[in-house]
């Protein structure tokens, strides 16, 4: 649980039954988004209000593809005081939990947002809070209260206070710019980490979301880079002759697997110690070994390979040795992701003629494809598993999408102009 | 087309370009950039507007006009050399065995479909595959680089079969 201490708990009468009782519902009812209702917040201030707490609230739940929240049209009252709820009417309207709260003006930049949820049925409330909150971080304490919510009513951790980068390019020819943009996981607040006329390729986070590790292709060669968000310092680890991509921190942050070729250009999975860039090599065959992905306890990768012929997901101990193939459905199955909270695997899987983001399950062997673009590609699991951010297309152009686990809920993510791709969700912050 | 002209030399290369005045045609190491005009598709450099011969020494007429030709392009997911192009490979491995003063960068592509980095190592195959027939063929490997793009520089910038085949492609670089 990420609540800052500085939370204050109103009255968290949780009966564990309720809760329970919320669990099941959601876990089982995979096809059955829970209806809640988010209540436009009260505000108080003279001004206007600084920021729809409730809008952020709801859009977020809706994303996670558990919650259906209702439409602010069909709300026929709008409390924003516990004691004006009247469960009865919100029974009739067939949602299962409403949130109220208010956002409160303090004094000069300062707010406190006060929130309630309650179980519809039982009418009890399931959670209370209030946050004390900069005007600047508004929108930032409102996702945090979208994560209290979720992780009460899932017991999953949420992950809308978290963060993704993507690579966006405008303009064509020589006026072509790559920016790497680092934004809220709704793909609200971007900054500009980097920009080059120069392609930038493959971002990947380090496990304290302090770093970002890339590839650039400046000086028409390809080299990666670890840049600390910060500061804005950047590193060059790796500029081999030939190709230099695919990075991935371990878990422990100390490493970073990585593509390299031999002068022939056969490309194989190596591993970097950043501290003293020493390389050890994982993988030593003649097809293309890339796109590695660690387990989470560092032991072993999966990778894209194409030494049965076309590209499918395979195993390797992080030490090296034996690989193990994993995909078998299909003729293209690449670039594996790892979910942070399950034994499945998300790939870009060719879907007779059409690439979209599939999850494979090894164990059972199992794929289920969770989107239908043409060109689907870049998978990456929210840090809590529940989501997948992916690129799609749209009118010809790179946008980015969610996609809920259970294929149920798919969304655009907001983004600059440009053309967007290669999205990679962030760790929780540590 | 424009008939306004101006000749542009690219010396490394000992070839001559033309170039419009306001649309000037892009030199061979731009020749990724999105081509608009129809007649340069393919080829990436307009044939007509080129004088073969003139600034060649003792290259014939023959290669110098193969050696106009710079892009080699490839099947679906392959990296075998097709035989129209194999002609078009030769005259460059001739000219870098007469010029060992002259290096050349092979940039290899992909089409759009796929992976990314997946498509970085298919890119690096189709420049790979080019850079061993120079070899075979005389040029030394200390004339010749290579860099994979994969999907990340189309050629042309559209969704279709015909787009994905101009954009599957090694492309023959002299700096």
């Amino acid at each position: 649980m990420h609540l800052k201490l500085s939370l204050v708990a109103l009255c968290a009468l949780v009966t564990g039954t309720a809760q329970a009782e919320l669990r099941i519902v959601i876990t089982e009812g995979v096809a059955r988004a829970v209806p809640i209702a988010v209540v436009p917040f009260g505000w108080s201030g003279s001004a206007d209000e600084p920021l729809d707490v409730a809008g952020v609230v709801a859009a977020d739940l809706e994303r996670s593809g558990r919650f259906a929240p209702m439409a602010r049209g069909d709300m026929l009252e709008r409390p924003t005081a516990g004691n004006d709820v009247d469960f009865g009417d919100w029974r009739l309207l067939g949602t299962d939990v409403i949130v109220i709260g208010r956002l409160i003006p303090e004094s000069d930049d300062a707010y406190t947002i006060q929130f309630q949820v309650f179980d519809v049925f039982r009418g009890e409330q399931l959670l209370g809070f209030r946050l004390p909150s900069t005007g600047t971080a508004l929108r930032a304490s409102a996702h945090k209260v979208s994560d209290m919510i979720f992780e009460e009513l899932t017991g999953i951790p949420g992950a809308f206070s978290t963060r993704i980068a993507y690579v966006s390019v405008e303009g064509s020819g020589p006026s072509r710019r790559y920016k790497l943009i680092v934004a809220d996981a709704d793909g609200e607040n971007p900054s500009i980490i980097t920009e080059s006329p120069a392609s930038i390729l493959s971002p990947a986070w380090a496990p304290d979301g302090r770093r970002l590790a890339y590839v650039s292709f400046e000086g028409d060669a390809s080299s990666i880079y670890v840049q600390t968000l910060r500061t804005g310092e950047r590193l060059r680890v790796s500029a081999h002759a030939g190709v230099n991509g695919a990075p991935a921190f371990s878990p422990d942050g100390r490493s970073l697997a990585m593509t390299l070729s031999d002068p022939e250009g056969n490309l194989d999975i190596w591993v970097m110690n950043l501290a003293s860039r020493e390389l050890r090599r994982v993988t030593d065959s003649p097809a293309i070994d890339t796109e590695a992905d660690w387990s989470a306890d560092g032991d072993s990768l999966v990778f894209t390979s194409d030494r049965s012929g076309g590209p499918q997901v395979y195993r390797v101990r992080a030490l090296g040795g034996q690989a193990k193939r994993l995909t078998f459905e299909g003729n293209y199955n690449a670039r594996p992701r790892l979910s942070p909270a399950s034994d499945e695997i998300a790939v870009v899987h060719n879907d007779r003629g059409s690439y979209r983001i599939a999850l494979i399950d090894p164990v059972r062997n199992t794929l289920q494809v969770l989107t239908d673009g043409r060109l689907d590609e870049s998978p990456s699991f929210a840090p809590n598993g529940n989501t997948i951010i992916y690129a799609t297309r749209e009118d010809g152009k790179g946008v980015l999408a969610t996609v809920s686990v259970d294929g149920q809920v798919r969304q655009r993510i907001a983004s600059d102009e440009g053309d967007v791709r290669e999205p990679v969700w962030s760790p929780f912050p540590p | 087309m424009q008939t306004n002209r101006c000749l542009m030399v690219v010396a490394a290369a000992g070839l001559l370009v033309a170039c419009g005045g306001k649309d000037a045609v892009p030199t061979a190491d731009e020749a990724d950039d999105f081509i608009e005009d129809e007649e340069r598709r393919g080829t990436g450099i307009d044939r007509d507007r080129v004088q073969p011969g003139s600034e060649f020494g003792d290259v014939s007429d023959v290669d110098a006009d193969l050696i106009e030709q710079r892009i080699i392009h490839f099947d679906f997911d392959s990296d075998a050399i097709r035989a129209e192009f194999e002609p078009i490979i030769a005259a460059h491995a001739r000219y870098l065995a007469d010029n060992s003063d002259i290096a050349v960068r092979l940039e290899g592509h992909t089409d759009e479909r796929g992976s990314r980095e997946y498509n970085i190592g298919l890119g690096e195959r189709r420049a790979q595959a080019v850079r061993q027939r120079l070899l075979i063929q005389g040029a030394s490997a200390g004339q010749i680089s290579t860099v994979s793009y994969g999907e990340e520089r189309p050629q042309v910038f559209e969704s279709n079969e015909q787009a994905w085949a101009e954009n599957r492609r090694t492309e023959i670089v002299y700096p």
